[in-house]
């Protein structure tokens, strides 16, 4: 509407013109009465159009700055509890079942948080590591923990974050979240851990 | 021979000295709740194996006791301890030679200890009719002459002297007495049966991450990894004085080669980039087959490890992992685990790659997991374990035929490894209430600790190590 305003001003403008430059006859002469109360409509039409483009400016001016300042005046400390808020999901575990490395279907949620957070830090790369229970044989248990931080990246990979910024790692049992030698230490230790290696500071949320 | 008289003396004597020190055996243990349809495979057959009398003296008493005890765990001897004093080892009846030593039981060493003729003075002062009435078949008579120390053989039914072992030996508590002695038993051994002996070996095992050395008698535990970092599964090269191990480091495995007199370690080329573990020398000591574990899975690769190239891909897994490789010992074929069943099971192949074959039978969805197979020495048998009722046992399959038998029954054992004479086995069980080294012999089913410390774990027996590991590059 303010663009359709402006340019019918133009146009009167430009018609006011071309009438005076006609060579030839001299123009009819118009009643000045008429000519001044248009002139002076448009004006205040135009006045009014600018103080309310201007008055809309400011708003727009004081919303933005107003947002900023809040934004600023919490920046650091929710940006960094967001940020923690965020490494904490990214860390979180996933675990298995004994001798089995398939993702479980109650770890999906997990996992597709980790993918939004990858996707909103694009620079953020990260190590999988694998491990595994005591139960199972010492060595076997190096491929077992391979093949658990290579289920994780899979399925990170098959939601669309690019392989290369996924490392993995098996340990084996060699590194046991809890000790004990019963179900409930293993189902805990029967798990991939997830750390940084780069582009960890200040991890956003994702939308 | 005077019969009556002396078998009544010699028949009273072995009564108070059978009592007094009945021969040391343990039970064979492994007997209870073996699954329904497998056969323990342990013959025992009490009796069957020569008596050795360990002949008192004064002084040696730390060689006497080393020897004794090497003689003992080889298994091959029911070793007779006599208590000590001349008037026993002496005969007190002399019918034939009439030597009996004049000089009130004192030991005769020089005499005593010559080979040959001069060995002949001494026989007729052993009393081989009461050794022979205790179940005695040789007599083994340690003593010294000079810096010689000597051990003398007696062939108790031939009634004279098999062999006498002589060895300078270092002095006791230098660091290579105790492989002196172990020698000097094996040698008592050879010469009384033929077959060399397993006393100068040691065994490789890891703890808390760290790679230990100790003598097959408990003895001598030192550490040989260097670092802090963990590492796992120890593997000897056959010329015993080099091994090989896996580390954690920067998040890949990587495998050392390491000298064992000198302790220096070089990485093994091309490791470093993915998890590379379980590694493997050939017999010839040129190859090193390993597992390697990456996006594909695990998946085994061999090595020249001499010239440290020529990495080779023996296995392509897909979606299966391949890995615990160990060469037959003619180096012409490798057993390894294969998940390709579903479930680790022990396979074969040759070499180069070719021919894999599934190795020990298994019922599919009834058997369990199967690991950490070893090639005997003797290329006769595989050791493995395998999940049985939620526990791992020990078993050896027989590779001529391709049965396989259970050894273990008793708490959970796991990782074999053979002696260099293929018949005992160092294997963790946890059967005392935790996981520590335990040594089975298969023809007797006798056990017995090896280390009795918690949380030692992958053992690796050494070959015969026939000198003391050399300081040469």
């Amino acid at each position: 509407m303010k663009s359709v305003s402006l340019l019918l001003v133009i146009g009167l403008a430009a018609a006011a013109t071309a009438a005076s430059s006609c060579g030839g006859n001299p123009p009819p002469a118009q009643p000045t009465p008429n000519a001044d109360s248009a002139a002076a409509a448009a004006k205040a039409r135009q006045d009014s159009i600018d103080a309310a483009n201007a008055e809309a400016a400011r708003r727009a001016a004081e919303d933005s700055a107003r947002i900023a300042r809040q934004r600023e005046a919490d920046s650091l400390a929710a940006l960094g509890r967001s940020s923690e808020e965020v490494r904490a999901m990214l860390a979180a575990m996933i675990h298995f079942d004994y001798d089995k490395s398939n993702v479980r279907s109650d770890d999906m949620g997990a996992l597709d948080q980790k993918v939004a957070i990858l996707q909103a830090n694009p620079d953020l790369r990260i190590r999988v590591g694998g491990h595994c229970d005591e139960r199972g044989s010492d060595e076997y248990n190096l491929a077992l923990g391979n093949r658990r931080a290579q289920a994780a990246k899979q399925y990170l990979v098959s939601h669309g974050i690019d392989a290369g910024r996924i490392e993995t790692q098996s340990w084996g049992e060699e590194r046991p979240l809890v000790d004990g030698h019963d179900e409930s230490a293993w189902s805990q230790n029967r798990r991939d851990e997830f750390e940084v290696i780069s582009g960890g500071d200040n991890l956003k949320r994702p939308s | 021979m005077t019969g009556p008289r002396v078998g009544g003396l010699a028949g009273g004597l072995a009564l108070v000295l059978l009592t007094a020190s009945p021969p040391a055996r343990l039970p064979a243990q492994d007997t209870n709740a073996i699954d329904r349809g497998v056969r323990i495979g342990i013959v025992y057959r009490p009796g069957v194996r020569p008596g050795m009398v360990m002949l008192p003296r004064k002084g040696l008493d730390s060689v006497r006791v080393m020897v004794a005890r090497d003689l003992d765990y080889s298994d091959r001897f029911e070793i007779i301890t006599l208590p000590g004093g001349d008037s026993i080892r002496l005969s007190t009846a002399s019918p034939s030679g009439g030597a009996t030593t004049p000089r009130g039981g004192r030991p005769r060493t020089s005499a005593s200890s010559g080979a040959g003729g001069g060995a002949q003075s001494a026989i007729g002062s052993l009393n081989y009719p009461l050794y022979q009435a205790l179940g005695a078949d040789f007599a083994l008579d340690i003593t010294a002459a000079g810096d010689t120390t000597i051990a003398t053989l007696h062939d108790i039914a031939a009634a004279g002297v098999r062999r006498a072992v002589r060895a300078q030996l270092p002095a006791p508590g230098s660091p290579d007495f105790r492989q002196a002695v172990h020698r000097m038993a094996d040698q008592v051994l050879q010469a009384a049966l033929g077959t060399p002996g397993i006393a100068a070996t040691r065994v490789l095992f890891v703890k808390e991450g760290k790679v230990y050395l100790i003598d097959q008698d408990g003895a001598e535990i030192k550490l040989v990894s260097s670092t802090d970092r963990q590492a796992m599964s120890p593997a000897w090269a056959a010329d015993g004085h080099h091994f090989a191990y896996m580390e954690f480091q920067a998040g890949k495995g990587w495998l050392y080669y390491q000298d064992m007199g000198t302790g220096k370690r070089t990485p093994v080329s091309t490791t470093g980039t993915a998890l590379d573990f379980t590694p493997a020398f050939s017999p010839d000591g040129q190859t090193l087959a390993f597992s390697r574990a990456t996006e594909e899975g695990t998946d085994l690769y061999t090595i020249n490890i001499k010239n440290n190239c020529c990495l080779r891909r023996l296995t392509v897994g897909h979606f299966s992992d391949n890995l615990s490789p160990t060469f037959s010992p003619d180096g012409q074929r490798i057993a390894f685990v294969s998940t390709r069943p579903g479930l680790p099971q022990i396979y074969v192949m040759a070499a180069d790659g070719t021919d894999q074959q599934l190795f020990a039978p298994f019922d599919y969805g009834v058997t369990g997991s199967s690991n950490a197979p070893e090639w005997s020495p003797d290329g006769q048998s595989v050791a493995f374990h395998r999940d049985v009722a939620g526990t791992l046992q020990v078993f050896v399959l027989d590779v001529r035929t391709r049965t396989v038998r259970q050894l273990t029954s008793v708490g959970r054992n796991e990782d074999p490894t053979w002696a260099p004479d293929s018949r005992h086995l160092a294997f963790v069980s946890d059967r005392s209430g935790y996981r520590q080294l335990w040594i089975i012999d298969l023809d007797t089913g006798r056990i017995r600790p090896l280390l009795q410390q918690s949380g030692a774990r992958l053992p690796a027996w050494s070959p015969r190590l026939s000198e003391a590991p050399s300081t040469t590059p």
